[in-house]
């Protein structure tokens, strides 16, 4: 008898999820075409796209690109100013500042986005159990967020450099701590509004159990605050990184990471102000395509927040 | 409104009572034996134990923390490794140099920021909102440490209009106040367009220009002053983020105030004068949230202290 019960329900929830996945595998593609075309029509969201896949590609393939030994020492041309052969001039060493610059992408650009991906990963999940159990857990993670946000901005970082010691894997930590509350926060007000919604009520009246809730039925409604504030985060943290490198935290002096060649420059600002030009500007462009590109995923998946 | 601001201050105790724990405990976080930490790589045994006994560490954590609030109560942070003299006494030095920064950027990045987002609003669509909102966007992507070497580089080195180190005169000042000031402008202009377009967007709006009252009173009066509101929120938070900027303005403008004062104190591994700032900081900015919480009450009779 009970077998059979089991079966039945078996056969139900399965047929539920497969009629419940259609429509929403359906819905999804839908909407994605809608998204994309929408997106498209914002032009310099687009142009900020391209800029910042062509800066990923350079950052995976750019060390093997660099026409120099980026760490190689040439006497006869140190401090030359951009060229044919040095297309943004050489540094105090003769390094070729350009091919520097590619072989930094990797360090500059892999630091930001993976402490950024651990970051939100933590916050993400820390916001929704937040939201979802209130409670206790709540005002832990929440009293968590006012005190990391005491500390405002890079101060953190700095902070959290100064207890680890300097070095780019504590500056990755560093970046990653500084990163989880804003996603906490994010996630759980998105959660706390999804969480009263209908569907979320049916699946518990269903019997879903709160793991299954939390992460099929409200992390999906929440995604979108997830992925807007991602793509805004990256360029604080390349802003972040950069200045723990320039203030001396960071990689080391002898790295061609963007923000470290920043603070080797400033002793020849009068001799060789490529020095300054160039890195810095990569560090700005790279920050302002992700900065736009956020912009636009942001006002087209919510017109409203503009 | 007394009772709501006794109220909210009360509210920040146990919030500065964490951050006190924090702060406490890290000499404790720091990998290894704290004494050896602060008694430095090549300090004998002897040292190390008279450095256990003077900070008391051989008393128990609790024990600890209670001498700790209690010295922290009168004013007592401990001494500096580095000069061996009281962290109070340091940093109050020091005070003076960032205050005088956090004034120089708040002179007219606000005004700027929200003059800028108030028009972009109101010429929504136009050119000049285009203009504005690119401004903004490079204002938040520019790294504050390149802005100031590039300003030292043409205004110092190139033009010789201006010093490019130190403090003294109101010159002195120009470009630390541009890089101090550059994120809160961007920032502020593209808070303060949105808030606009939506209070622009209200009844009441509407009906002061359908009983004909003048555009200029209605973009004034009726809508720039409620949309007000939200951008004073920012701003408190943007203030607290100018106290980080400061480590980053006065590390490259040789100024010697409390930003780069953790900056040396962390090279130099001085861990009560780190803990000290790091203690300092976060009470500013706690301070500047609750003051800035306070002020709703003056921009919005509307809302209510209960």
């Amino acid at each position: 008898m009970s077998n059979t019960q089991n079966e039945q329900v078996n056969t139900n929830t399965s047929f539920e999820e497969n009629y419940i996945d259609e429509n929403i595998i359906a819905d999804k593609s839908s909407k994605t075409k809608e998204f994309v075309k929408k997106f498209m029509k914002r032009k310099t969201a687009v142009a900020a796209f391209a800029v910042m896949v062509f800066l990923l590609i350079i950052a995976i393939i750019g060390p093997s690109l660099a026409p120099y030994d980026p760490a190689a020492y040439d006497y006869d041309n140190m401090l030359a100013g951009p060229s044919a052969q040095h297309l943004f001039g050489t540094d105090q060493f003769g390094r070729d500042i350009f091919s520097r610059i590619l072989a930094g992408a990797p360090l500059t650009l892999g630091v930001s986005l993976s402490s950024v991906i651990v970051g939100a990963a933590l916050g993400t999940v820390l916001g929704l159990l937040a939201g979802y159990y209130g409670g206790w857990i709540e005002r832990l993670v929440m009293r968590g967020a006012d005190v990391l946000f005491s500390f405002p901005d890079i101060l953190l970082a700095i902070a959290i450099v100064a207890i680890l010691g300097p070095g780019i894997v504590n500056v990755f930590i560093a970046v990653a701590v500084f990163t989880v509350p804003s996603f906490a926060r994010i996630m759980r007000s998105a959660t706390l509004s999804v969480k009263s919604a209908l569907y979320v009520e049916v699946a518990r009246s269903l019997g879903c159990k709160d793991g299954r809730i939390l992460f099929k039925h409200i992390f999906p409604g929440t995604i979108q605050s997830l992925i807007v504030n991602f793509t805004m985060r990256i360029g604080s943290a390349i802003m972040a990184a950069s200045s723990l490198s320039f203030l001396g935290f960071g990689a080391n002096v002898t790295d061609p990471e963007w923000g470290a060649m920043l603070s080797q420059s400033r002793s020849y600002l009068s001799t060789a102000p490529h020095m300054v030009y160039f890195p810095g500007l990569v560090i700005f462009v790279t920050v302002l395509a992700f900065n736009l590109f956020g912009d636009g995923l942001r006002d087209t998946l919510d017109p409203k927040i503009k | 409104m007394g009772r709501y601001c006794a109220k909210r201050l009360i509210e920040t105790i146990p919030l500065m009572l964490i951050i006190s724990i924090v702060v406490f405990m890290f000499i404790h976080l720091i990998p290894g034996d704290p004494a050896r930490t602060l008694a430095g790589v090549e300090a004998t045994p002897e040292e190390i134990e008279a450095i256990r006994e003077e900070f008391g560490l051989n008393k128990p954590l609790l024990q600890q923390y209670f001498d700790y609030m209690v010295g922290l109560l009168h004013g007592n942070m401990g001494r500096s490794l580095k000069s061996n003299i009281p962290v109070s006494e340091l940093i109050w030095s020091r005070f003076q140099y960032t205050i005088q920064l956090v004034f120089a950027g708040l002179i007219w990045a606000p005004f700027v920021g929200i003059f800028i987002g108030v028009i972009c609003a109101i010429k929504r669509g136009t050119w000049v909102d285009l203009g504005g909102m690119l401004i903004a966007i490079c204002g938040l992507s520019a790294p504050g440490f390149w802005l100031g070497l590039m300003g030292i580089q043409y205004f110092s080195v190139k033009l010789g209009m201006l010093p490019s180190a130190g403090l003294g005169t109101w010159k002195n000042l120009v470009l630390p106040s541009i890089v101090m000031g550059t994120g809160i402008m961007a920032t502020l202009a593209r808070y303060s367009r949105s808030s606009m377009l939506e209070t622009l967007r209200e009844d009441y709006v509407r009906t002061a220009r359908a009983k004909g009252q003048k555009e200029s009173i209605v973009m004034f009066r009726h809508a720039f002053k409620n949309s007000l509101i939200q951008v004073v929120t920012i701003l408190g938070l943007q203030i607290g983020g100018l106290l980080s900027g400061s480590v980053i303005t006065e590390t490259i403008f040789s100024i010697p105030g409390m930003g780069r004062l953790l900056v040396d104190s962390i090279a130099y591994r001085d861990y009560p004068a780190i803990q000290g700032l790091l203690m300092i900081f976060a009470l500013q900015y706690v301070l500047i949230n609750l003051i800035v919480d306070m002020l709703y009450g003056v921009i919005n009779p509307k809302i209510r202290y209960d």
